[in-house]
């Protein structure tokens, strides 16, 4: 894919580094390492620098070395921004996770399947929206902003396969084989939503709509390649799976709902058709054998895991916040409008 | 009522599947080839581990597509 454009200092510095490395573009990417500036969930700018920098271990970028994944300006750049994450995410999470530990030592199935009502309670519903009100515009910029992460369906969550012991390292690749197409290549889910993007006119190379995704899409972004990147956050990763099949079967059926009346063509939603039946076995194959074993293997795991799940709620709420709030105002939910549709 | 709508006929050899009875939930299935529902009507299985509904609330029976959830919520509030 190609570079984005920068949205501030710290973009443009990351950007100009692995377009041209220099002595002085190493020295000005070693200060973003450097400077500190709370409020990293909110600035964009930063937030893009680090989805820049971790694209380097998923997908790299044309005419960037991909030598540059291990610079040292670039790892140090890295790993002071994800630094500023953890601290402000753990700062918000850490007490929820502490009310939560009791709770979830006693019966970590149902707390963990009472999370999402108990966590994003007050974010609204994209889904809900598809299947009433969604106009084919929104369907759009709705593949759009999910691009980020389902194009890449499932990479991020495969880094904790390696690092979690056996039961539940199985239980893990039973989920992920199927989110690969078990087998079969036209079933590979980041392949399906490709072919969503295709059906409404949208390009489904990864990264292409990278200029136009708001802030709490990168967050939620980095986030999850925050904790994909460190074997010591696997449980997050773990936690993070859970919540996302936690939270697909039922909203899948309300955009397959939408997209019928709306009228768009089969591959339009054949990937959120898909997701009923798999997330509703995935969810629980999740719950009770991934986690499941991962904690009763090792308890101590489990907070590092509810970490993860709270986090992955909580940044998609705030995706959901930021998108009902312009759709219900009539704007558009990305920070560029897309090219109106030409239906073929 | 809603017992008749459950698949109840599961493939052969069943000593080669595992099942997994999640409780307020689907039963797990692993090792089916296909799944018969309780019409006799055979569905292929593409996936390592399926979700058959036991609720029947599923509007894909006989898969599970989640709604045990809303199901379980309903009842616990009413009563
Ligand atoms: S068990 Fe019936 S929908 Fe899940």
């Amino acid at each position: 894919m190609h570079l984005p454009q920068p949205r501030g200092p710290s973009s443009t510095a990351v950007v100009e580094h692995l377009r041209q490395p220099s002595p002085g573009s190493d020295a000005q990417l070693r200060t973003v390492g450097l400077e500190r500036s709370p409020g990293i969930t909110n600035d964009e700018d930063r937030l893009l620098a680090l989805w820049v920098l971790q694209g380097l271990n998923y997908h790299g970028y044309s005419g960037v070395d991909p030598e540059i994944e291990w610079d040292l300006a670039v790892v140090q750049a890295r790993t002071q921004l994800e630094a500023e994450l953890e601290e402000e995410l753990l700062a918000a999470f850490t007490p929820v996770v502490e009310e939560l530990l009791p709770e979830a030592r006693r019966d970590l199935t149902g707390t963990l399947f009472s999370l999402p009502d108990r966590v994003a309670a007050s974010a609204p519903s994209m889904s809900a929206w598809a299947r009433s009100s969604m106009t084919a515009e929104q369907w759009r910029e709705m593949l759009v902003l999910r691009s980020a992460s389902q194009l890449k369906e499932a990479d991020p969550h495969t880094f904790a396969v390696p690092r979690i012991p056996g039961r539940a390292k199985v239980a893990l690749m039973e989920i992920q084989f199927d989110e690969y197409g078990s087998g079969d290549p036209s079933a590979l889910h980041s392949e399906l939503f490709a072919q969503a993007m295709t059906a409404v006119g949208l390009d489904h190379s990864y990264g292409g709509y990278a200029d136009t995704w708001p802030a709490p899409v990168l967050l939620s972004n980095v986030t999850l390649g925050w904790f994909a990147g460190r074997s010591r956050w696997a449980p997050a990763v773990v936690g993070h799976l859970t919540m996302v099949e936690m939270t697909s079967s039922l909203p899948s059926k309300f955009y397959v709902a939408g997209a019928r009346r709306l009228g768009l063509p089969e591959e339009a939603w054949r990937y959120f058709d898909e997701h009923v039946e798999a997330d509703a076995a995935h969810e629980q194959v999740a719950v009770r054998d991934v986690c499941g074993a991962l904690v009763a293997d090792d308890p101590d795991t489990l907070p590092t895991l509810l970490v993860g799940a709270v986090a992955g709620l909580h940044v998609e709420g705030l995706v959901a916040e930021l998108v009902m709030g312009a759709w219900e105002q009539g704007r558009s939910a990305l920070r560029i409008p897309l090219h109106p549709w030409v239906a073929a | 009522m809603r017992g008749d709508r459950v698949p109840v006929a599961t493939p052969l050899p069943t000593e080669l599947l595992r099942l997994t009875e999640c409780e307020d939930g689907p039963v797990l299935v692993r090792g089916a080839r296909v799944v018969v529902d309780a019409q006799g009507v055979t569905h292929p299985v593409t996936r390592p581990v399926v979700a058959l509904c036991r609720c029947g609330a599923s509007q894909r029976l006989p898969w599970c597509d989640g709604v045990h959830k809303r199901l379980g919520k309903r009842e616990t509030s009413t009563g």
